[in-house]
């Protein structure tokens, strides 16, 4: 099934229906930061010390849930800037992007879930004690669910940066948390989005467990001129890619 | 052209801002025929509960029959059934509480022939926390569920000595599964 786009793009979607995947590639090595990082401290007490024991795509791995009755979502779910009585303070950006599958198919229907520090990178989280302020205006998430061609957008205050307690003088990279369920339970993915050209990449152990450069550059957005409301907000563009169908049909891999 | 997914991060310590949902530990509405509480914690290392954990259930309902609308399988007919939970609180004492029905046995794949052997009954959990750096996965199974536990393809693939940490206990109001992310009971986590 395919669908032309306002760009003119013709790009080939699922069919909900016809073209559910009967099994999904399995994350290459390295894919993702390994369980067990000594630079992140607290992977010490929190990561299996036995190997993981291969679990076949069976019918309950490929099958997923579907929460957006159950969430009722509203316009204001998606912009993090209207949640309150007031504006919050801070520089407003526009983050959007695809949710794509590893052959490059956008995945609708998909619901994509953010939380984030304020412009000061203070949480509104009781357990978040810096000292910089809260913003009474700022809550913080967000939800919204890919339309058809996959897309999703929200409208937000770009995050601070913020000290923490892994090492002396540590400080996490400005970023937004973002959970997708995907369709599939083989599809759950939670991340995070850093913003380009970030002077604390070099030294957060968070972001650099993911080994590979390339990959590390996949959880950076880009600034979008293209995004940009005039006289109203930035824009930062971040696609979001999770795992497409697998070569393997279920009989043969069990 | 293949694409690489993009890479896991930790869920942190501040997700309850951002995950919780009205409901989210309710697989089924209050009230349906059946229903079970599953219950338990995370562990750490030490032994120590881990509070600020996610917990997610993925299951199907008592008939075999999944809440999933892509219209794989055999759609469930329950009202209300969802299929999944979360427990992701910010201040919870450290115990997810998923109201659920009992998972009946399903099959390997959508497109299984009848006849042929169903798994025996299970849920997909997930489990994130701080300090985690990609997501875990584990199944429960259910310990008075012994004639289809021997006869479940992914349970006899476990190591026999390891199996244990995979079953659900029966308690008064349901079954209890305790997760230890390392230690003597370290629970038997999958690559999917």
């Amino acid at each position: 099934m395919s669908t032309t786009q306002s760009d003119g793009a013709v790009r080939q979607i699922y069919d909900p229906v016809a073209e559910t995947p009967t099994s999904y590639r399995r994350d290459p090595e390295g894919a993702h930061p390994p369980l067990s990082y000594p630079g992140y401290k607290s992977t010490q007490l929190r990561h299996p010390k036995q190997p993981l024991l291969y679990l076949p795509q069976t019918i309950t791995e490929v099958t997923g849930p579907q929460l957006q009755a159950a969430l009722d979502l509203k316009p204001t779910d998606s912009d993090l800037t209207l949640q309150a009585a007031g504006e919050p303070i801070g520089e407003r950006i526009i983050v959007s992007g695809h949710v794509y599958d590893t052959e490059g198919k956008p995945l609708r229907d998909t619901l994509v879930e953010i939380w984030q520090a304020n412009a000061a990178g203070r949480y509104a989280h009781r357990w978040d004690r810096w000292a910089a302020p809260l913003d009474p205006n700022f809550k913080g998430a967000g939800r919204c669910v890919t339309d058809a061609d996959g897309r999703y957008e929200f409208t937000t205050i770009r995050p601070g940066a913020y000290p923490w307690g892994n090492h002396y003088n540590a400080w996490r990279p400005a970023h937004i948390h973002f959970s997708l369920l995907g369709r599939a339970f083989t599809q759950r993915l939670v991340t995070q989005m850093y913003f380009p050209g970030d002077p604390f990449f070099p030294y957060d152990p968070i972001f650099n467990s993911v080994r590979d450069e390339a990959a590390r550059q996949r959880m950076i957005s880009s600034f979008s001129i293209h995004d940009t409301r005039p006289n109203w907000a930035q824009a930062f563009h971040w696609d979001i890619y999770l795992r497409g169908p697998g070569a393997t049909p279920f009989e043969e891999a069990f | 052209m293949i694409f690489e997914v993009t890479p896991s991060q930790t869920v942190g310590p501040y997700f309850a801002i951002g995950l919780p949902f009205d409901g989210q530990q309710q697989i089924v509405p209050e009230g349906t025929p059946g229903a079970i509480m599953i219950s338990g914690s995370v562990y750490d290392g030490r032994g120590e509960v881990i509070p600020d954990h996610v917990v997610e259930f993925w299951q199907a309902d008592g008939d075999g029959a999944f809440a999933d609308l892509h219209g794989y399988g055999r759609r469930s007919t329950l009202a209300g059934f969802r299929g999944f939970g979360r427990s992701a609180e910010e201040d919870g004492d450290g115990v997810y509480r998923m109201l659920t029905v009992k998972p009946g046995a399903v099959p390997l794949s959508a497109g299984q022939e009848p006849g042929r052997p169903l798994q025996a009954p299970h849920i997909d959990v997930t489990v994130m926390a701080r300090g985690m750096l990609h997501r875990v996965v584990t199944r429960i199974y259910f310990a008075d569920e012994e004639q289809a536990n021997a006869a479940d393809p992914v349970l006899q693939s476990v190591p026999p000595e390891r199996r244990h940490t995979l079953l659900a206990q029966p308690t008064a109001d349901g079954y209890r599964f305790d997760i230890h992310l390392q230690g003597d009971d370290e629970t038997v986590f999958f690559a999917v």
